[in-house]
């Protein structure tokens, strides 16, 4: 096909730019690199140091604490079944990997969601960020990731994040812009700041909406398991990846259910976070 | 500032949309609300709206929905910033404030109460309460006490640690009274405060807050599009229209001389007998001097064909009533008019309303008498009058009390 114009060479930028990223940014990604893997180390050492009955007792306890008997029960007899099954050790890595990537994007996602609340500028610029990062697939990302942090749980961290922290954001700011108007009028009528209003009204009440984002974002971290097993992160991914390429169909099933557990566990317990608490009120 | 008002405003206008400076000018040569719109894009919220508002009345500003009066109102905290016009309150001008200054005004003078409460969802009631003196950073022992003594006042006492959404709509209403009542300001701006109620419950928090009202004295900016309750809170009223003041004044002045044909129809659905009082549509009263005998009285009410007169003394005090019959009896056995006078007359004061003049009206023998606040007789009510001004009768209600003095001291 004949173009008008010559093909724009977009490839060729992009390679340039990540060399270019990867050369001028090596302190701050190997910086990065040691936080990250400091965080899911600790996670995986914790998790790790408890033994597997007794860390199950304490889940179930947690799931009937933060949510109901059915849900600790649950949680119960699927992390026996995984224990049972031999992928103890694999799903500890997995949920290490998904809470690490979660936490970083609670602690990136949700100031950058109150400031985009707040300020219509930085709101129409990070929308169509998130767009791209939730839409982009996230193989085209991995590639970099592995440049700028090369093979392991890193870029595994790192594209999770990547792919989680959109619900997040997008949450925070429709928790805030959904505060009625006339709450926050009131509020500003009593002579209020701007911090104020934040802390003692608007996110208090934004509240079971943010939290929702959190839960969106904890299920495509795991999602994100088996891709982030590609550049080498340990996990259950790595189990379903390898049986998938070596075609054992009971392996990669068994690895499956294992997935599914955990992402009941996480999402029911998540989800009755938010919804107990506005129960209470 | 010159006047003793609370609040003054100058010109205050406000345009929403892009072109308000153009809107402006448009309004300057006098251009309507929909040519404006029309040719700019812009609304004329308010429209170079002037009044003052007096410390210790309740200022009622009434209009239909779109007409401006929410706008105008939120214009006095600077909810919303005029785009023209001065707002002074208590002589301070509180358009050009700084953001500190705004909010020291708004922490200090001004609360608001708000149409749908808006209260905050995730606090008990007493937080709710508590929530302005929080926000000025007064100490937890001293808000909590306020909050509680406002709780009182409102009569919420016992719901401190319930959740707004346990209450009903009324008492959520209080708590919104309650939290603006806990600074303690001098200004109280109450937006449709009472239109989300029902009518009972309405009629019930109006007569509250007039009660409230009595004992502390604030000044209070009321909106609402409700006429009826306009006439029973407001010691003023601004009426607007499409942005514009139509007319400003007292509930009487608006129902008996209404400036134009929007006025007008705005109030002739009115019940007349919530408005009316014994002043409106009182007779000069036909009385006899104590000191005269009773073949004067009898003479004076052959003269005027009726069969009973009140008595009065020289300083026109009401001393009772006296019938026909009776004063004929008297004179024929050379008695004074005080064996036969009836002191169990019944009367009431000229700013009864005449809703609440029907049962004495309907049951008293002989025209109810009309005293002031020294039991000087002042009229009497006729049954004929009080239907007719029930009806709307002009002919039976009175242009002024003044005149009726008058005529009563000619008579006398």
């Amino acid at each position: 096909m004949n173009n008008l114009l010559p093909k724009l060479p977009v490839a060729d930028w992009i390679d340039t730019l990540v060399d270019w990223l990867t050369t001028t940014f090596e302190g701050l990604f190997d910086g990065i690199t040691i936080v990250l893997e400091f965080i899911v180390d600790i996670l995986v050492g914790v998790f790790g140091f408890i033994p597997p009955i007794l860390l199950i007792i304490l889940l179930a306890l947690l799931a009937w604490k933060l949510a109901n008997k059915k849900i600790a029960l649950f949680t119960l007899i699927g992390l026996l079944l995984v224990d049972n099954l031999g992928y103890w050790e694999p799903m500890i890595d997995t949920l290490a990997l998904v809470l690490s990537s979660v936490f970083i994007s609670i602690i990136i996602g949700i100031p950058l969601g109150i400031w985009a609340s707040q300020n219509n500028t930085v709101r129409n610029i990070i929308v169509p960020i998130l767009d791209f990062m939730q839409t982009m697939p996230a193989f085209v990302y991995l590639i970099p990731a592995i440049f700028f942090f090369s093979i392991g749980v890193v870029p595994g961290v790192v594209s999770s994040v990547i792919f989680a922290m959109p619900p997040t954001i997008r949450l925070t700011i429709l928790g805030i812009k959904q505060v009625p108007s006339d709450i926050t009028e009131a509020t500003e009528s009593f002579g209020s700041t701007t911090s104020q209003r934040l802390i003692k009204v608007q996110l208090p009440i934004a509240m079971p909406t943010i939290l929702a984002g959190i839960n969106q974002s904890i299920m495509l971290a795991l999602s994100m398991v088996v891709i982030a097993a590609m550049v080498g992160a340990p996990g259950l991914g790595a189990d379903v990846y390898r049986a998938v390429t070596q075609i054992q169909i009971g392996r990669g099933f068994e690895a499956g259910i294992a997935i599914v557990v955990l992402a009941i566990i996480l999402d029911r317990i998540t989800q009755n976070v938010g919804t107990k608490k506005k129960g209470e009120i | 500032m010159e006047s003793k008002a609370k609040i003054k405003v100058e010109d205050v206008t406000k345009i929403f949309g892009k072109n308000a400076k153009k809107a402006v000018q448009l309004l300057n040569k006098g251009e309507t609300k929909q040519e404006i719109l029309k040719k700019t894009g812009s609304t004329v919220g308010v429209n170079k709206a002037s009044f003052e508002v007096f410390p210790g009345e309740i200022f009622v500003i009434m209009g239909l929905s779109g007409s401006g009066k929410s706008t105008l109102v939120r214009m006095f905290n600077r909810l919303i910033d005029p785009t023209i016009g001065k707002i002074y309150i208590d002589g301070q001008e509180i358009v050009r404030m700084s953001k500190e200054e705004l909010r020291k005004v708004r922490r200090e003078k001004i609360s608001m109460v708000f149409q749908k409460f808006a209260l905050l969802p995730h606090r008990t009631i007493l937080e709710n309460a508590e929530f302005g003196l929080e926000i000025q950073g007064v100490d937890k022992e001293m808000r909590r006490q306020r909050a509680l003594d406002s709780l009182q006042l409102v009569g919420l006492s016992g719901y401190e640690h319930q959740y707004p959404d346990q209450l009903s709509g009324g008492m959520q209403q209080r708590v919104g009274l309650a939290r603006a009542l806990a600074n303690d300001p001098d200004i109280l701006l109450m937006d449709e405060a009472f239109s989300a109620l029902d009518p009972l419950i309405r009629k019930d928090m109006q007569d509250e807050l007039l009660d409230l009202q009595s004992n502390m004295e604030k000044t209070i900016i009321f909106i609402t599009h409700d006429l009826d309750e306009a006439l029973r809170i407001g010691d003023r009223i601004a009426l607007m229209k499409d942005g514009s003041i139509v007319q400003v004044g007292t509930p009487e002045e608006i129902l008996m001389n209404p400036s134009n044909d929007y006025v007008e129809r705005f109030v002739e659905d009115v019940d007349l007998s919530k408005v009316l009082t014994a002043n409106h549509i009182m007779k000069r009263a036909e009385a006899v001097n104590i000191d005269r005998g009773p073949r004067v009285a009898l003479e004076m009410m052959k003269k005027l064909g009726i069969s009973s007169i009140y008595v009065v003394n020289k300083r026109r005090e009401l001393l009772g009533a006296i019938t026909a019959a009776d004063a004929k009896k008297a004179s024929e056995t050379n008695k004074g008019i005080e064996t036969i006078l009836q002191t169990d007359v019944s009367c009431v004061s000229g700013d009864t309303l005449l809703t609440d003049l029907f049962d004495k009206v309907s049951t008293a023998i002989i025209p109810v008498a009309v005293t002031d606040e020294k039991n000087r007789l002042k009229g009497i009510l006729v049954r004929g009058a009080v239907i007719g001004a029930l009806a709307g009768n002009n002919e039976n209600i009175n242009a002024s009390s003044i005149q009726e003095v008058q005529k009563m001291e000619e008579v006398l």
